[in-house]
């Protein structure tokens, strides 16, 4: 019997034996947590007691007419519903602008991408320094248009604290985005687009009808990519409000951090956690299908 | 396509607000590094120190701070070895020889997909009880497990483009597999293998949230350090200014590596960038 590869002559036990080591790290992350949260969370653990007894659903009952939980996944898909977006046309309209000869083009794509390299909690710090409303320099700027002084409280304010997320957000992983399309644009049979535009087709008309089309599936792996880090989006809030003021920016990794690491809510946050790995493996599965089926 | 030189500057400046909008805030915190107390705390903000002054960095040096930086530096190491290895074992037996076919490839990458707080949360309450928290063991053994998938998922894609007949050959002139596997596949994928695992160290030397739940003192990461800097009223920002350009800068060195080699990768050998 041969393999697609034509070749018989290999032992089971190299074939395997290549595999199961890092196999066996995996579960580490990959079996473990699901099985034990999933005990954990039908017992009864938090600070005070230790009961291993069973307890059904309770905990999972609670989290349903938890409405904090509830506004955590509310917070989480706004950030999301903004973010993505803007990250996708900015960066692709980047792309656009470096798509054709630019002298020094590599260097400005080297400088443009360092956002993303920078750790998100850095990031977070970052912004929180510039946000600050006497040493920051961005009220400074605004004060440049609007030509008084400015203190706007931007890490406090409840009416700023989402600007202010969402634009650290955007700053970090617009450049991402931009990578990854130039990338898929720079692939586009430049024959194509030339003989669009000889046949009278205007710049804009020959981006939407021959090269979107073609950058669809980069574009379907880049938004995937950064829709799931935007699930779990927990560094930057974590540094610019820690989900406050109150619970105003809470996102749902927040909400999971704050149950199980400051209030002990041990089951109650197993709880929570099986529930965003039963929600994310459905989606996940289907996304990587039509991954691999394009692949 | 011919560009009038009307239309080169119209991009010229576009180009300069994007790199003025994205390098700003890297440009400041780096700024606010070398300043002294008084201009980081002076209001209208100071755009540029009087002079360049390292005094922020001695602090860091004196008070212990930078072990933090050479906790990372460990950390980050010897799990991107670790994943590296086992990773390019796993994927070239995964494309040659098919082993677990397709549902198992998309079992490992999906284990990427899961959040890190579901994840650390499981791994603390275990580590508790092998007394792991705070060691730097514990951490390269998350790191590994969580960066494998990256590097299974990534070298998978290099091996595929490794023509079979290479190895085919070596075997018939009585080539072990493993002989096979490290003197004649591992040498070809080397540019992807540098590139993967650069990668793979950014990933754990950027996190912050497995450092944050499993470390305390003696294995924390700079990272964790940076936000232990952020209190109540009275934020050391020389420190946490200092602290993140030391951690960032050795990113932006390897990254810019890494660049010189995409070229040289995409180009075929043909630009050596």
């Amino acid at each position: 019997m041969t393999n697609p590869n034509g070749q018989a002559f290999v032992s089971r036990r190299f074939k395997y034996g290549m595999v199961w080591p890092a196999v066996f790290i995996i579960l580490l992350i990959g079996l473990f947590p699901i099985v034990y949260t999933a005990m954990v969370s039908v017992q009864n653990i938090d600070m005070m007691f230790e009961d291993t007894s069973f307890h059904g659903a309770v905990h999972y009952e609670r989290l349903v007419a938890d409405a904090r939980f509830w506004q955590s996944i509310l917070h989480t898909l706004i950030f999301m519903a903004i973010a993505l977006p803007v990250e996708l046309i900015l960066g692709l309209l980047l792309a656009l602008l470096f798509l054709d000869r630019l002298p020094g083009k590599q260097i400005f794509i080297a400088l443009l991408i360092l956002p993303v390299v920078t750790s998100p909690i850095i990031a977070g710090a970052t912004w929180r320094l510039l946000f600050d409303n006497r040493f920051g320099p961005i009220n400074q700027i605004v004060s440049w248009f609007t030509g008084e002084p400015v203190t706007i409280l931007w890490t406090v304010d409840p009416a700023f604290v989402y600007p202010a997320i969402l634009i650290a957000e955007i700053w970090q992983w617009t450049p991402f985005m931009f990578l990854l399309l130039l990338a898929g644009l720079a692939n586009v049979d430049q024959s194509l687009s030339e003989a669009a535009e000889l046949d009278g087709a205007s710049f804009w008309q020959t981006f939407w009808h021959i090269s979107l089309p073609i950058i669809k599936p980069v574009i379907f792996i880049a938004c995937l990519i950064r829709a799931l880090d935007l699930f779990r989006l927990f560094d930057v809030v974590w540094a610019l409000t820690r989900g406050g003021p109150g619970t105003t920016t809470e996102t749902v990794s927040i909400y999971a951090y704050v149950l199980a690491f400051q209030q002990f809510e041990t089951s109650y946050a197993a709880a929570l956690a099986v529930v965003i790995i039963a929600l994310l493996s459905v989606v996940v599965v289907l996304a990587l299908r039509r991954v691999e089926i394009t692949r | 396509m011919r560009q009038s030189a009307w239309r080169l500057t119209w991009r010229y400046a576009l180009v300069a607000l994007a790199l003025v909008f994205f390098l700003f805030p890297l440009y400041w915190l780096v700024m606010i590094s070398f300043k002294t107390p008084d201009e980081i705390f002076a209001s209208p903000p100071v755009w540029w120190p009087a002079q360049i002054q390292f005094a922020n960095y001695a602090v860091l040096f004196k008070d212990g701070d930078v072990d933090a930086i050479g906790n990372s530096l460990i950390v980050a190491s010897i799990s991107t070895v670790f994943a590296m290895v086992l990773g390019t074992m796993c994927a070239y037996s995964m494309t040659r020889f098919r082993t677990g076919g397709n549902h198992f490839a998309i079992w490992v990458i999906s284990n990427r997909m899961i959040p890190p707080i579901v994840i650390v949360f499981p791994i603390f309450l275990l580590y508790v009880k092998l007394g792991w928290v705070d060691t730097r063991m514990g951490l390269i053994l998350l790191y590994t497990a969580f960066n494998l998938p990256y590097v299974i998922w990534m070298m998978r894609g290099y091996i595929q483009d490794v023509p079979v007949e290479l190895e085919e050959s070596a075997l018939v002139d009585g080539a072990s597999r493993l002989q096979t596997f490290w003197l004649i596949v591992v040498p070809v994928i080397r540019g992807g293998l540098f590139a993967t695992a650069v990668f793979t160290f950014v990933f754990a030397w950027n996190d912050f949230i497995f450092a944050l739940v499993l470390t305390r003192n003696d294995a924390i990461t700079f990272p964790v350090q940076v936000t232990h800097y952020f209190g109540g009223q009275s934020n050391f920002w020389a420190k946490i200014a200092a602290m993140s350009t030391l951690g960032t800068i050795p990113i932006f060195i390897a990254v810019a590596m890494l660049q010189k080699f995409l070229v040289r990768g995409v180009s075929m050998g043909a630009v050596k960038g």
